[in-house]
């Protein structure tokens, strides 16, 4: 069986003065109706992964490797016209800062239903009741108000949770959500995650949660990846890898958030700088901040290997974590 | 909204008050005698004091102000020196023809200047680029008569296509929608509009190139939108810019064309100042920069009027 998102081998090469090796052979599967929270520090390649799945970065300065198939369709290999059907139509996201995802001198209503006349053969009032409807759907008090309203009119919440509704415009099966409230205040965050999540059970969407916030990614997540360098270091069950986390980073990660309660914090407790993707180290890319490395951790890039469901990608990460 | 175009109305009042006192003063501060002009220098001191008295230069400044912009106001910017015509009657006929060549010329400078501009933006730092930014730098930095004289030499001289002189056959002063005007408005318009366009080209080529990498146009093209599509959301993002700017230019061509005007001895303000100049013309030379600075305030505040129209970023109560 193949599953519904496929993605194999990715690797995403920006070429400037020094080329950016931002993702460096990622491999995930989704199925239809799950929820993957890709999980990493800031500059971990965890963006990049995600527009490289709707082949957004900008032709001229971008090499794919790899291979990235979505309900069937080579993403990486389909004609222009067939991509810009694809995008929002099949495939949405949601951007992580609406204020700038926004186009500044369209109304949030009219941006919905210029999403819905582009891809749904229907005309303006119906595009337009439609899109007044999602606005009701993901809960914007007073949508018809709102529906005029410019971006910079609204709350941050309101302008997320329209942003919400132009992804959702069309029923994509898949949704990409980069950091979608990271920009927002503590108790609107967990109004817009309930709301995803709700949104997410509803339509039967599958999701890729793309965050670096531990407490939001083990609230919405089936599944987790873990990012480093570029490279998914650590992926299985939400519920294992949380229980039972085998790579170092991992075990970092989220020993750094046990004592101080698990929304809000940042990933900053491994002592040490994110690599330099311009100079990726011929090893493994944690092991200059790694206690564990050895020698052979720094001779060869360790291959993401299967243990049961989960993955690692670690050669020192045999011993399962003694439970607490 | 209301508040805004009631503010920005508002703002004109002091504006164009600071603006007659300058006019007015100008006469008043310019070296030499206003009355040099009338007067033999050698003329009898009783003949110069009449003079004075007649013209009104006796009495006190503020006094002059007062009597100059009462009369002003009513139309009345007194008579020419030189021609004794009255000088409202001279000014108003070379500010439409210096408004017919600026708006033309002007037109012609940001209609090229945006379609360069959107390539140049577009094709960012391509070859389509870098011609596009050569044109632009080569347009700023023509000098107006070396431009003016070369078409002339070429397209009236050598190939006798079209009339170097005038506004009109036969040294015609007024305007007139016909084919015989409107070929002698080709080689002013033409040079008038290559400055303008260099700007326009440099001004849309910089805010299309930045727009283009911003956040919301990758997210234009995440919701399928297609080429054409985004780029209409990339011009109607850097309107308002581009048309503050234009509007500037407008100013400057309005009040910058003296040395165009001069070349094919066009028959507006430019042209007049220069002849107000030479002559000493005092009335004439307050009158034409008076109606000059008004036009300019007026344009100032109609770019502003049109600003939050089509920007509605500025639209705040
Ligand atoms: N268009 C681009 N050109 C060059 N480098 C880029 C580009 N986009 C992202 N990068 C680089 O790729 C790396 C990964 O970025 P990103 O995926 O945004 O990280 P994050 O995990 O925080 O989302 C960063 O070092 C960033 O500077
Ligand atoms: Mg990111």
């Amino acid at each position: 069986m193949t599953s519904f998102v496929s993605v194999e081998n990715l690797s995403v090469r920006f070429h400037a003065a020094k080329p950016v090796h931002a993702v460096n052979g990622v491999s995930f599967d989704l199925a239809e109706g799950e929820v993957l929270g890709l999980l990493g520090e800031s500059g971990s390649g965890k963006s990049v992964t995600l527009r490289a799945l709707m082949r957004l970065h900008p032709d001229k300065v971008t090499r794919y490797g790899g291979a990235v198939r979505v309900d069937g369709q080579d993403v990486l290999g389909m004609a222009p016209a067939a991509l810009e059907s694809f995008r929002g139509k099949t495939c949405a996201m949601v951007f992580q800062d609406p204020i700038l995802a926004f186009d500044p001198v369209y109304s949030l209503g009219r941006q919905i239903t210029e999403t819905i006349l582009r891809h749904e053969p229907v005309d303006q009032a119906t595009a337009r009741a439609r899109a007044l409807e999602l606005l009701e759907r993901v809960q914007v008090p007073s949508a018809r108000r709102r529906y005029d309203a410019y971006p910079h009119e609204v709350s941050g919440g309101m302008r997320q949770r329209a942003m919400i509704a132009l992804a959702l415009a069309c029923r994509p099966k898949l949704l990409l959500a980069d950091e979608p409230t990271t920009a927002l205040d503590a108790t609107v965050q967990i109004q817009v995650l309930l709301l995803l999540r709700e949104l997410q059970k509803e339509m039967g969407m599958s999701v890729i949660f793309v965050t670096h916030d531990i407490g939001v990614a083990t609230e919405i997540s089936d599944r987790l990846a873990v990012m480093y360098g570029g490279r998914i270091v650590e992926q299985g069950p939400l519920a294992e890898v949380m229980r039972d986390p085998r790579h170092p980073y991992t075990r970092g990660l989220l020993a750094s958030t046990v004592t101080g309660g698990m929304r809000g914090r940042r990933l900053e407790a491994i002592p040490g700088m994110p690599p330099d993707l311009t100079l990726l180290p011929p090893g493994c890319a944690f092991a200059p901040r790694c206690g564990l490395a050895g020698d052979d951790c720094r001779a060869a890039v360790p291959p993401l290997a299967a243990t049961g469901r989960r993955q690692i990608a670690c050669i020192r990460a045999e011993a399962p974590c003694a439970p607490a | 909204m209301f508040g805004y175009l009631l503010k920005r109305l508002a703002y004109t009042v002091p504006v164009t008050f600071a603006v007659t006192v300058v006019c007015f003063l100008l006469v008043h501060i310019a070296p030499g005698d206003p009355l040099n002009a009338v007067a033999p220098a050698d003329a009898p001191a009783e003949v110069v004091e009449a003079l004075k008295a007649a013209y009104g230069f006796d009495r006190p400044l503020p006094v002059q102000y007062a009597k100059w912009l009462g009369r002003a106001v009513n139309g009345d910017l007194g008579r020419s020196v030189a021609s004794g015509r009255p000088v409202s009657g001279e000014v108003l006929s070379a500010v439409g023809n210096t408004l017919l060549l600026a708006v033309v010329g002007g037109a012609a400078g940001f209609l090229g200047g945006t379609l360069l501009g959107c390539l140049a933006g577009y094709f960012h730092k391509t070859r389509i680029d870098r011609l596009a930014s050569a044109l632009s730098v080569a347009g700023v930095s023509v000098p107006h008569y070396w431009l003016g004289l070369l078409l002339t030499i070429i397209f009236s001289a050598q190939l006798n296509w079209l009339p170097a002189m005038g506004a009109g056959p036969g040294g015609s002063r007024d305007w007139a929608w016909d084919l015989a005007h409107t070929r002698h408005l080709v080689l002013p318009a033409i040079t008038l509009s290559v400055i303008p366009m260099g700007i326009i080209t440099r001004t849309i080529r910089a805010l299309v190139a930045e727009l283009l990498s911003q956040e919301f146009v990758h997210a234009l093209r995440a919701k399928g939108l297609r080429h054409g599509q985004v780029f209409a959301h990339v011009v109607k993002n850097a309107a308002p810019t581009a048309l503050a700017v234009m509007g500037l230019q407008l100013g400057y061509l309005i009040g910058g064309s003296i040395l165009v005007e001069t070349v094919f001895a066009w028959p507006g303000t430019g042209f007049l100042l220069n002849t107000a100049i030479f002559q000493r013309d005092l009335p004439l030379l307050q009158g034409t920069i008076l109606v000059l600075c008004l036009v300019f305030v007026a344009l100032n505040l109609l770019v502003d009027l049109i600003q939050p129209i089509i920007d509605p970023r500025m639209r705040r109560n």
